[in-house]
């Protein structure tokens, strides 16, 4: 049986580009789908048509058992979305735009009022619920924009990007309301160009670049793909950097590699933490001080770039980010 | 969960879906969230007096007294013949409003959202033309006011002026489709602006609404006679009691029978940009 949300073949070309370039996703009932991929991956395509907003060219698409393009408005009532931008009316109130939103997805005026108090309590937006929500901070209308996603309590939700922009604390509020959301039951799908929100919010990861799905499993399941965990070892004295790489060669299951500059050591190895004492204690026997020793698992940072040979986010883009925020 | 399903949404018997009660309820919770808007920002409301005060005042005492209409230069004759010229010009300005309007939803991710939703298709567009219209009548009162102090006077029973005034209001709402289309079609609300604009000039210039048509070179005097505009123009004229004495009716059959013209003009524009919009609307993309 298929997924609460289920793609097939789906194919969507813009011009000469192939924005989707045969999509297939299936997300099982109340699990989060993380479709990580960096800009122009055809993460956003890949929601706006399982959404009805845009018609694939190709491919079948059935989200809640309701096929997308036979039946998009019921689609619609059973789908909460929530956009790259926060897409409220910024001349409305918080508790104007919560109604306006129910009552367009055809509840009844008293429902929809009564609906907009609960949300806007629950989202911490009850003392700012009458002001415009021009006056709004970004989180805050974030956080309404959510809201405004969430007025049936749809079984499946679409969350593109739901934290680009916000600084750590809003993103770490948002996350919060995502995992109560997931645990009450629904279903998500959630993209994403950072890689630690994969990581932190989704059961599964679909890794997505130049319109296809490149990879799909969970976190650790990827990680594990990209080759193991390893050791990494800072020697005190440079001149002890040679006896350290002979004890890891000892433990590992490959090359070691020497960075001699920063006096470090690296090497593949299996085992985990027991075997990280056993290291301690090697070194120690020999008489060798150490400035630092850590078990590293890859990231999904070294997952990307393992898997489409460029990282996730370009160093530009991060720069821009980060002199953003 | 308590609070995001909460209880009110776990009540929630949601309606039927389809249907016409469904379009007129989603158009006017629609209409009211852009009217809303306007009382929020009325600014848009003021400026959009000035100028046709201001064309008023110029056209009345800065024209007028060189303008001759059917051969008589009092200008208070020319003021008669002017205002309905200056009210049917103002109504179409909407198409302006409602274009940079639906622009900057698109612009915002709003039209997204809306799209999102289980809603009738042409709510979007039909709540924002309602809401125009509101506002295209607010205008056409206080300029109505305007026009009186500055001496116009209606001469054929109030009931033909309202005749007027509602021909004058469907011309706006018809211009508000094109200003729909206009919006859907464009990048940014700033192009949707000029873009619903630029064509109102010569579209408003090239017709009976300022000067009578029969002076003009005979390429020109045929567009403003079968001119959409101008139909509407004279049946105003006509429905006030504003036409002087001695004034020569043009032979073309809008200009011989302004009310049926204006009407049928209006609808046709109605079912038209109506049609094409809606149709815009189901495939916009931001």
């Amino acid at each position: 049986m298929p997924g609460a949300i289920f793609a097939e073949g789906l194919v969507k070309t813009f011009g000469d580009v192939r924005a989707l370039d045969g999509v297939d996703l299936d997300v099982p009932e109340g699990t989060v789908l993380g479709l990580l991929g960096p800009n122009g991956a055809g993460k956003t395509t890949a929601v706006r048509v399982l959404t009805t907003l845009l018609k694939p060219d190709r491919g079948t698409a059935v989200v809640a058992g309701i096929d997308v393009l036979k039946k998009p408005n019921e689609v619609r009532r059973a789908i909460g979305l929530s956009g790259q931008f926060a897409a409220v009316d910024e001349y409305l109130t918080g508790r104007e735009n919560l109604r306006m939103v129910g009552q367009l997805y055809q509840m009844s005026a008293r429902d929809a009022k009564a609906r907009a108090g609960e949300l806007l309590e629950r989202f911490n937006l009850g003392d700012a619920a009458d002001r415009i929500a021009k006056t709004y901070s970004g989180g805050m209308r974030r956080r309404l924009d959510l809201a405004a996603a969430l007025v049936v309590s749809p079984p499946v939700m679409f969350m593109d990007e739901p934290t680009t922009g916000l600084d750590p604390r809003n993103r770490q509020q948002l996350w919060e309301v995502i995992q109560e959301l997931v645990a009450g039951g629904t279903t998500l799908l959630l993209t994403t160009q950072y890689l630690e929100e994969a990581d932190h919010l989704a059961h599964d990861i679909a890794v997505v670049d130049h319109g296809r799905v490149i990879a799909r499993g969970t976190s650790d399941a990827l990680k594990a793909r990209t080759g193991g965990e390893r050791v990494e070892v800072v020697v005190h004295a440079p001149e002890h950097i040679g006896v350290a790489d002979e004890v890891l060669r000892g433990f590992g299951k490959g090359d070691s590699k020497i960075e001699a500059h920063t006096r470090k050591v690296t090497v593949p190895v299996s085992g985990g933490a027991k075997l990280l004492v056993e290291v301690i204690r090697e070194l120690d026997g020999r008489g060798i001080e150490i400035d630092d020793i850590a078990l590293r698992r890859p990231t999904l940072d070294d997952v990307f770039i393992s898997l489409t040979g460029h990282a996730a986010v370009s160093e530009e883009e991060q720069d821009r980010k980060e002199a953003a925020s | 969960m308590s609070t995001l399903g909460g209880a009110a949404a776990g009540t929630v018997t949601p309606r039927a879906l389809g249907g016409v009660g469904q379009s007129v309820r989603d158009s006017l919770v629609v209409a009211k969230r852009n009217l809303i808007r306007m009382a929020r920002i009325p600014e848009v409301v003021i400026f959009g007096l000035i100028q046709p005060i201001m064309f008023v005042v110029l056209f009345s005492y800065v024209f007028g007294g060189s303008i001759a209409v059917g051969g008589n230069t009092d200008p208070s004759t020319y003021r008669q013949f002017l205002m309905a010229g200056i009210f049917a010009q103002t109504v179409t300005f909407a198409t302006a409003g409602a274009g940079a309007g639906i622009a900057d939803d698109m612009h915002k991710g709003l039209i997204d959202r809306f799209r999102s939703l289980p809603m009738a298709r042409g709510a979007v567009l039909t709540g924002r033309t309602l809401a125009d219209l509101v506002q295209t009548a607010l205008t056409l009162v206080v300029l109505a006011v305007v026009a009186v102090i500055v001496g116009w006077r209606t001469h054929a029973g109030i009931p033909k002026a309202v005749a007027g005034f509602a021909l004058l209001l469907l011309l706006g709402y018809a211009f508000s489709w094109i200003g729909a289309l206009i919006g859907l079609s464009v990048r940014t609300p700033e192009a949707a602006t000029s873009g619903g604009l630029i064509w109102l000039f010569p579209l408003t210039f090239i017709s009976n609404a300022f000067v009578p048509s029969d002076n003009m070179p005979m390429v020109l005097r045929n567009i403003a006679e079968w001119n959409p505009f101008s139909a509407t123009v004279q049946a105003a004229r006509q429905l006030f009691g504003n036409l002087p004495d001695g004034y020569p009716v043009p032979s073309a059959w809008p200009m011989q029978h302004p009310v049926w013209a204006s009407l049928i003009w209006s609808v046709l524009i109605i079912v038209a940009f109506r049609t094409l919009s809606v149709r815009k609307y189901r495939s916009a993309t931001a």
